[in-house]
């Protein structure tokens, strides 16, 4: 398993690099403002605004996102570092989220789990070398009636079998939904060039779960 | 007794149900119209002789939470709970997905009874589809002069935003929820003050449930005593159950509250059995937190009362998830610990560590490293980390006690055979490796 560590030796934000959030940005994050009585309300919709279209949530933007919304960086790491879904390091292009509750597993959802680590060579939490992918595990989608099931990035793909994983990865538009979007909020397309931050996947991280801990065990 | 017929998912299935003009079509945004020429007072009388109880969860009538909020309040917000995380639970969804304009027509007359300015409905992160196609709704509805400036052209005004969650189930506890649209981690608030008093920026706040709201056209157009009319004394009103597992059928359905969780699994226009060749070994008829029920116990009925009957919490979010024979009971009970050990927010000490331990206790088990006394300890802990000794700040510790406890004591004699057929010394073992 190749494991990185983060360097903590130098600082993890660099006054001289360029900004992270673009004009466009932040006057996206402004027109939240209106809607809520304080403008730290609008941190949800500003990290997945920054998420969305850098990828990830670096330390730089977190100080400037502070910064638009008038509280401390380390209330932003604070807030963010609660919730699953933000990321602070590049993922890949597509996230790909197989549920682990109940109604899933009970449907054969741990094989379903088992063919996408395979197919993509990474473990959860992972990201595949060719920053495609990532592989994360939630608990359930409130989509049981469908179980077994996943969402890469907005899409929901129900009723999977191992047997489908394959052709699924494959397919180009396995994220993009049917419908139309609201453009409230822009589709999560993971790195894009010419933002500011460097998007680049440069690690693959290995983890395993403490159920693969108990298993190599024996 | 007649068939019953669907109110709220009257459209599901209808071609193009989320566009505004189908919906009034098929009689919708009626219901609003007559509330908006009522009296606020008289909307929550209403409501309150309807006896609505609230369908996230806790079942508190909805007409009485409104009647606490303070009479010289000068801010109102309404929350409504879109984050429907709780395991195996899709109502919300399916309603949001195919009938989104029957939410916001529930959303303005509850805004309107509580004279709130602007209503903020809570979207789960995962919900994705249901998103754009609820905004959607709220755009039409905003072109269509229903929100904003002067609703329907009488002289109320309203704002309706959609928040996005980022993955945490403690966010749909009503402070969890607040405290994240507030832009912080969603850690419950200790109560009192309740809500009603000092919500969302301190502001007098109500919180209600998607379903909770889809039932208001219907209560204000036909009126309380056609909802009075459905179902049970105590549990009025249609109500939506989520099937899911190894069943013919997994769906969501609406029915009256008479129903027993035999008719939803068995039923041919419901679950439609048991998929070929599987047998019933338990459910879990409430959603995760509620407790279990063995093959023996089906015939609880699906309403506000006999849950209880059966040690059970309550009727949680009436979403059953069944499981059968040839599942190991060790798997389940794994599953579940595993979900409160990750979702408990780490804020309550016995929540965050005793969560945890179950889930630790249970994997053992499943890895075959049980130990006859670890079921006694999952007991014990179950009974230490609960609201209701009043220890913790919210209700889901009481959520992750009652699977636990039910499970371990209804299926003890499967779990103490299962431990007892382990190798010799693989429990000692495991634990040498462990610590
Ligand atoms: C841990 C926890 C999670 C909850 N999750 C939800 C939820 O996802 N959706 C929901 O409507 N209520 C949820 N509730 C219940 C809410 O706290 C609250 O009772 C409900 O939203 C009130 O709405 P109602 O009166 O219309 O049912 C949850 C409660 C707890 C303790
Ligand atoms: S009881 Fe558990 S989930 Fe609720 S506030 Fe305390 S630690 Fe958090
Ligand atoms: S258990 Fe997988 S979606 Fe609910």
């Amino acid at each position: 398993m190749a494991w990185k560590t983060i360097n903590r030796q130098e600082s993890v934000v660099d006054a001289d690099a360029p900004s992270a959030l673009s004009e466009a940005v932040r006057e996206k994050i402004r027109s939240f403002f209106p809607r809520y009585e304080t403008k730290r309300a609008v941190l949800l919709p500003a990290l997945w605004i920054v998420q969305n279209t850098n990828g990830h949530v670096s330390h730089q933007a977190m100080v400037e996102i502070a910064d638009l919304l008038e509280i401390h960086p380390s209330d932003v790491l604070d807030t963010l570092s609660f919730y699953t879904h933000f990321w602070t390091h590049p993922k890949g292009k597509k996230v790909v989220t197989v549920c682990r509750s109940l109604s899933c597993e009970l449907m054969g959802g741990a094989d379903v789990l088992a063919e996408v680590k395979k197919q993509l060579g990474i473990d959860e939490h992972g990201t595949s070398a060719d920053g495609q992918y990532s592989l994360v595990t939630e608990e359930c989608l409130a989509c049981c009636d469908h179980a077994p099931c996943m969402i890469i990035n907005e899409k929901t793909h129900k009723h999977l079998r191992p047997a489908d994983v394959a052709g699924i990865l494959a397919d180009e538009s396995n994220d993009r939904l049917a419908i139309p979007r609201s453009d409230l909020f822009d589709a999560p397309l993971g790195a894009v060039e010419g933002s500011g931050e460097s998007a680049s996947v440069d690690r693959v991280i290995g983890s395993t779960s403490d159920v693969d801990e108990m298993r190599d065990a024996d | 007794m007649g068939k019953f017929e669907p109110v709220l998912t009257r459209n599901v299935g209808v071609p193009h149900s989320t566009d505004l003009k189908v919906y009034e079509l098929r009689g919708g945004y009626r219901g609003v119209r007559k509330a908006l020429k009522m009296t606020p007072e008289e909307l929550i009388d209403e409501v309150k002789d309807a006896n609505l109880r609230g369908r996230g969860g806790a079942g508190f009538p909805a007409g009485v939470k409104w009647s606490f909020l303070p009479k010289d309040r000068t801010t109102t917000y309404l929350c409504v709970n879109a984050d429907e995380s709780e395991p195996p639970t899709f109502c919300n969804r399916v309603l949001m997905e195919h009938d989104p304009h029957q939410l916001v027509e529930g959303i303005i007359i509850a805004a309107y009874a509580t004279q709130s300015q602007v209503a903020y409905i809570y979207l789960r992160g995962e919900f994705h589809e249901q998103f754009h196609v609820l905004q959607k709704a709220v755009d039409e509805a905003y072109a269509s002069g229903y929100l904003g400036q002067g609703v329907f052209g009488s002289d109320y005004s309203l704002d309706v935003y959609l928040h996005r969650g980022a993955g945490a189930y403690v966010c749909g506890e009503e402070t969890g929820l607040i405290e994240s649209l507030e832009g912080k981690r969603g850690w419950p608030r200790i109560k009192p003050p309740f809500p009603a008093i000092e919500g969302l920026f301190r502001k007098p706040t109500v919180v209600n449930n998607v379903e909770t709201l889809s039932c208001l056209p219907h209560i204000i157009e036909r009126g309380a005593s056609w909802f009075t009319s459905i179902g049970p004394p105590h549990s009025a009103g249609p109500k939506l159950f989520c099937i899911s597992g190894p069943v013919n059928r997994p769906g969501c359905y609406e029915e009256t509250m008479e129903i027993t969780v035999r008719e939803l699994i068995e039923r041919d226009d419901l679950g439609g059995g048991m998929l070929p060749g599987k047998k019933v070994k338990g459910v879990l008829p409430g959603g995760a937190s509620m407790g279990a029920l063995t093959a023996d116990e089906l015939d609880m009925k699906m309403d506000f009362d006999d849950p209880r009957k059966y040690g059970l919490l309550g009727l949680g979010t009436a979403a059953a998830v069944v499981f059968d024979e040839d599942t190991d009971i060790r798997l389940v009970l794994r599953n579940l610990a595993r979900f409160y050990g990750t979702e408990s927010c780490g804020q309550c000490t016995q929540c965050r560590e005793g969560t945890s331990w179950m889930y630790k206790i249970a994997l053992r088990i499943e890895e075959g490293a049980g130990r006859l006394e670890d079921l006694d300890i999952l007991l014990e802990t179950a009974r230490n980390m609960g609201m209701m000794p009043g220890l913790s700040i919210c209700g889901l510790p009481d959520g992750a006690t009652y699977p636990i406890e039910t499970i371990v004591k209804k299926f003890r004699s499967e779990l103490e055979a299962a431990i007892r057929a382990q190798p010799p010394g693989r429990a000692q073992e495991m634990l040498r490796v462990l610590n």
